[in-house]
């Protein structure tokens, strides 16, 4: 049933300034749809068509969607934190404070940015686990699923380069204990500890370095391996799905 | 026959998308790529549920964010170390293993293989088709598994990890009652359906959850042995 607000929105889609941003009209065939999905900058690299069965719940909990989000909304917070956050000692632990005490929202809007990345973490670990038991490795995924293991590895960097920015007692000694494992590599430890760090404790330019690899590097780095992880999604056939029938011809559903 | 099973406008322009019949690797027998359904448009179908999912996100995202506040402790001291020191908890399962091990194997070593063996999973081509454990000789494979499990456990016990032993010992426990079961149907029955990738995954997910569990609830002065519930100084 058209209401009067639907035949306004369709009225306004065959608009020449409407079809000047969307380059469309109203989807309302096919062909429109699909120009809706590729013709789109911000949508070309899904699929045109996605399988009836890859887009239920059970198929993958949207994990992977879940994860991507939840990195828009660390993007998001992120950003807004970056307005009142100086990577230098102590002014980033009285950064904290005012977050606390004098921005308005602060202390929700940390909240939010430390909830997301915790939960971007579990949800990158389920998100791989679930592809393992689904089989959504076997080829021609493969390399889907290398892409998916650095992904792993810039969430963990992410989180972890975020863990010392407070610079507080839980930030400095997390980073300690965690960065003297790396001394235990053979040989070069030392050295690529000292390299991470930027001197040999954990001081003012490892903050600035923590802090250049959290907002610049790592996001950039998530960015392009995300890009090519659902890229390749569309390139290698959707989503791994259950077939509707087994070998013996008896249906599942 | 294309069925939607949301109805969006207009039925224009519907096609047969082409059918893949086969589907053959190396190595492998020809296996019929069966019909995995029909598909949908992801104009609107996929974009109004990721709307969906992504609102429900930060609906429950903001419910805890305005009553779980972000821990924020006293200024940065480097004279002054907690007891215990904890990395972020998505490491403590590193760190529980440090406890057990020498630096160079649970700081470098393990985690290296771990994620070596992640990256190889898609090439290590064995078993392609999932074929249960214990459908080919199973008594040969039953002796070799169990002989790993006994190796796995007496070297765990050796280092006195035991919170390895324990996750490891569940999974054995599991699998050899798996190799045991003459159910048709069950949970056991399930089990014994299961290729040994997926017990090999399924002990690695339980040791990684016990690890973790342990290392950021359990752990107190010294790294010594505490209830989440007692208090304890520090």
């Amino acid at each position: 049933m058209p209401t009067p607000f639907n035949a306004a929105l369709e009225d306004l889609r065959t608009t020449r300034v409407w079809k000047s941003i969307f380059r469309r009209g109203p989807a309302n065939s096919n062909r429109t749809r699909s120009i809706a999905v590729f013709g789109n900058l911000f949508l070309h690299w899904l699929p045109v068509k996605v399988r009836e069965k890859s887009l239920r719940v059970r198929a993958a909990y949207y994990l992977g969607s879940l994860s991507f989000l939840l990195f828009i909304m660390l993007v998001v917070t992120g950003v807004l934190l970056m307005f009142y956050y100086h990577p230098a000692v102590p002014n980033a632990y009285r950064d904290m404070k005012d977050l606390q005490f004098v921005v308005s929202n602060g202390v929700f809007l940390r909240n939010m940015h430390r909830l997301g990345a915790h939960l971007m973490v579990l949800l990158v670990f389920w998100h791989m686990f679930h592809v393992f038991y689904r089989g959504g490795y076997k080829p021609p995924h493969e390399f889907n699923w290398v892409i998916g293991v650095l992904l792993l590895l810039v969430t963990l960097f992410l989180s972890y380069t975020g863990y010392l920015l407070p610079w507080d007692q839980l930030a400095f000694w997390a980073v300690t204990v965690g960065t003297n494992i790396i001394s235990a590599m053979p040989v070069i430890g030392r050295k690529v500890r000292f390299v991470a760090l930027g001197g040999n404790i954990v001081g003012e330019n490892a903050l600035l370095r923590f802090y250049v690899l959290h907002v610049v590097i790592l996001p950039l780095l998530a960015f392009l391996f995300i890009g090519v992880h659902f890229w390749r999604v569309q390139k290698d056939g959707g989503l791994t799905v259950r077939p509707t029938r087994d070998e013996d011809g008896t249906n599942k559903d | 026959m294309e069925q939607t099973k949301i109805e969006a406008g207009f039925q224009s322009d519907a096609k047969k998308e082409p059918r893949r019949i086969v589907f053959i690797t190396r190595n492998t027998s020809a296996k019929v790529q069966d019909d995995r359904g029909p598909k949908l448009m992801t104009y609107p179908n996929l974009l109004v549920r990721e709307a969906i999912v992504f609102e429900v996100l930060v609906v429950i995202m903001v419910l805890i964010a305005l009553f779980w506040d972000a821990p924020l402790e006293q200024l940065a001291n480097p004279l002054l170390t907690p007891n215990p020191a904890k990395a972020p908890w998505y490491f403590l399962g590193l760190q529980e293993l440090l406890h057990f091990f020498p630096p160079f194997v649970a700081g470098i070593l393990i985690p290296t293989l771990v994620l070596l063996a992640l990256v190889v999973i898609p090439y290590f081509k064995v078993n392609v088709e999932g074929k249960p454990l214990w459908e080919e000789h199973p008594k040969k494979r039953a002796g070799i598994v169990v002989a790993v499990i006994l190796t796995l456990l007496v070297l765990l016990a050796v280092f006195d990890a035991w919170t390895i032993i324990v996750p490891t010992a569940a999974v054995s426990v599991l699998l050899l009652s798996s190799y045991q079961s003459k159910a048709s149907r069950g949970w056991l029955a399930v089990l014994r359906r299961k290729p040994l990738s997926w017990w090999i995954m399924t002990w690695f997910i339980a040791t990684a959850i016990c690890l973790t569990v342990v290392g950021t609830f359990f752990r107190g002065p010294g790294w010594s042995w505490i209830w989440p519930w007692g208090t304890h100084a520090g």
